[in-house]
């Protein structure tokens, strides 16, 4: 079981800070960001419809937050009749308590789980882990993270900090004490690697009883949950085991069934850059003879009604965790996953972080909303639109509030002026080769303390950081 | 609702429902307009070859050809086959309850499937009569799956307009894989390795 924990991890700029100097894992990170930016632009351009798909996503998400509670209660409803156990969860800790309460109700140690951000969000295996209850992750990726008792660091790809010969030597030393051991001959050749993962995990799906996942929709109308995959460890969860007991965000919502087609055409071209994920899986509760006879469903707040009370913020609860932004991010790029301090790294966990636990109480969360540099790339990709560049804007503002004792500053009034500069993308683009202040912009208005303190913020260039940004892919060119 | 979430829990809905109801309170939006429509049949040359560009086997072949084809992409492997199959496969196993763990020691599994899409490549089982419960064709090593012509729709939307979603659905786009390891996308980890279809008519 992990004992690594985001708790208590240092301010952003002094994280990134160790995370720059490791060059490894910057190697990791350009090579793996870079791959999944050419696959996804390829993809993304075979549809000729794509920004009307990314408009009705947003619309879609949009939507259902407004009549939320209509949503959440047909979905109950419909969940309810088709066999499904509906739970509520305030927090955190309430969500694993039902969890680890269906896992003592079966009298076993150990679950099987697929890979689910809602529940990395909650603490789920250290709360089961403090009953006794092992919860062995089957994503190959959490499995490194979880065997080498480690942090994941990208949302679709959460080793993508470690390379073959690290997660080798993470097999061989680990895997003996969770299961069945690494093979004796086991190289650092990917396809290696992934049949020794097989092979360790097949024990574990055959015999576990109880397996919990996460969704990455709920379709309200029909009462039924759909989970995104690609290595079929989803399918082991959801299909062999008695019982099932699904972790789900409260945001997780659409209203229909028709409109789930949206996502499913954004969703797998948005994150792994390819036309499909190699599989999804939908049902709606209890089918007889076919999966789990027993099944829970865990509906989550956790911070995400007080996302959805902030007017500017509330967009962020559209995100349907593809990870695109994270793949466009310099800053990410440069520091990794880590230095964000939570499940949620990268431009979406800049926002989402300080949305879902509030400002001016931590200081690695305010210091969140500075880890940019405010370029709008990741505004351009999102599959659902998120102006994440203006919502970092107006939670610097709140930051500064919440550090004067709430009364408005100048700086904050100063924010809320650059927030409106900067709520288009397109605007912001203009006014940066307009002007030609790019970060000299922001340093300028006194945006970015936190952050831009933490490095050298160069004269404002002739050609803007986003200009360049795109003219060299990234720096590469 | 029987045995679990009685006690605080039931209050924790209500006190998540307030809080929803609260924070929206001053929130509108409209959902963005859809036409409805029908179904449009996907090109089917295209479905083949989207299919493949997963590196799935894909092979077009006639209605009386298909009983010949299943048994070449067996290759002497024990299949496990659901009822209402349609079509014989000699050597098989039928699915009668067998458990998981059976279900391992069997090489491979033969179904239909319940819709195709041209522009994704993805084969939808909705685990009717020839497609087995969901178990059947994730458990053994080699799928061989049977699609008619006439099952393969335009796009997503085409695709998710036809099915029924009170059945558990299963869209299966190539074999399994991961590109966990430093983005080199890897065949094969926990569904079937090997993904054969075989495109009818
Ligand atoms: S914010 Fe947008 S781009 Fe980033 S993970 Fe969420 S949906 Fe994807």
């Amino acid at each position: 079981m992990t004992g690594a924990t985001f708790v208590g991890m240092p301010a952003f700029p002094e994280a990134a800070r160790a995370a720059l100097a490791d060059s490894q894992l910057r190697h990791n990170l350009a090579h793996a960001t870079g791959t999944i930016r050419g696959k996804r632009a390829r993809v993304v351009g075979e549809l000729d419809d794509w920004e009307e798909l990314r408009t009705r996503a947003a619309g879609v998400k949009d939507a259902a937050l407004a009549d939320l509670e209509t949503h959440l209660l047909t979905l109950e409803e419909r969940l309810t009749a088709a066999g499904a156990t509906v739970h509520w969860a305030r927090d955190a800790a309430e969500a694993s308590a039902v969890v680890a309460q269906v896992a003592r109700a079966h009298e076993v140690d150990e679950v099987v789980k697929v890979k689910s951000m809602a529940t990395v969000e909650i603490g789920l295996n250290e709360a089961l882990a403090a009953e006794g209850i092992a919860a062995w992750e089957t994503d190959l990726a959490e499995l490194i993270v979880q065997l080498g008792d480690d942090l994941p660091s990208h949302i679709l790809v959460p080793a993508i900090h470690r390379n073959r010969a690290e997660i080798r030597q993470i097999f061989v030393d680990k895997m003996a004490a969770a299961g069945r051991p690494a093979p004796d001959d086991l190289t650092e050749v990917p396809s290696e690697l992934a049949n020794a993962a097989r092979l360790h995990l097949r024990e574990k799906f055959l015999r576990a009883k109880v397996g919990v996942s996460g969704a990455n929709f709920a379709v309200a109308e029909t009462g039924t949950l759909v989970v995104v995959e690609s290595e079929g460890n989803g399918r082991m969860c959801l299909t062999l085991p008695e019982v099932l007991v699904s972790v789900v965000g409260i945001e997780k919502v659409v209203p229909t069934w028709a409109e789930l087609d949206t996502f499913l055409q954004v969703l797998p071209r948005s994150s792994t850059g390819e036309r499909m994920n190699p599989y999804t899986s939908t049902w709606s509760g209890v089918t007889p003879g076919d999966g789990p006879q027993e099944v829970h469903v865990v509906l989550v707040d956790n911070g995400r009604t007080r996302a959805l009370a902030d007017e500017v913020g509330r967009q962020a609860l559209r995100c349907i965790r593809c990870s695109a932004c994270l793949n466009v991010c310099p800053v990410y790029e440069r520091t990794g996953g880590h230095a964000y301090g939570s499940v949620y790294p990268g431009p979406i966990g800049a926002i989402l972080n300080p949305l879902l636990k509030g400002v001016g109480v931590d200081e690695q969360v305010d210091s969140l909303p500075y880890a940019s540099s405010l370029c709008g790339a990741c505004y351009e990709v999102c599959p659902v639109k998120i102006d994440i560049p203006s919502v970092l804007v107006d939670l610097r503002a709140q930051v500064v509030d919440a550090h004067r004792g709430g009364r408005p500053s100048v700086e904050a009034a100063a924010m809320k002026g650059a927030g409106q500069t900067f709520a288009s993308s397109r605007r912001l683009g203009l006014a940066q080769r307009l002007t030609g202040l790019g970060t000299g912009l922001a340093r300028r208005l006194g945006l970015a303390p936190a952050w831009s303190s933490a490095r050298d913020l160069p004269t404002a260039p002739p050609e803007s950081f986003r200009a360049w940004w795109r003219r060299t892919d990234g720096g590469r060119s | 609702m029987a045995a679990y979430g009685r006690g605080s829990l039931v209050s924790a809905r209500d006190e998540v429902l307030r809080r929803v109801r609260e924070a929206t309170a001053s929130a509108t939006a409209t959902p963005p307009a859809r036409e409805s429509r029908e179904p449009r049949p996907g090109d089917v040359d295209r479905f083949a070859e989207r299919v493949a560009d997963y590196k799935a086997v894909v092979e077009r072949c006639g209605p009386d050809e298909v009983e010949a084809r299943i048994a070449a992409a067996l290759d002497g492997a024990v299949a496990v086959v659901p009822d209402g199959l349609g079509y014989a496969v000699p050597g098989s196993v039928p699915d009668d309850g067998l458990s998981a763990t059976d279900l391992d020691g069997i090489d491979a599994v033969v179904t239909l499937a319940r819709v195709g899409v041209a522009e994704t490549g993805t084969i939808v089982l909705d685990h009717g009569p020839g497609q087995g419960r969901r178990a059947l064709s994730l458990v053994p090593d080699l799928h061989v799956c049977v699609v008619r012509a006439d099952q393969v729709v335009a796009d997503v939307p085409d695709a998710v307009a036809s099915l029924d979603p009170a059945r558990p659905l299963t869209w299966i786009s190539g074999p399994s894989a991961t590109s966990d390891i430093e983005l080199d996308r890897v065949e094969g980890v926990h569904g079937p390795r090997t993904l054969h279809v075989l495109v009818v008519g």
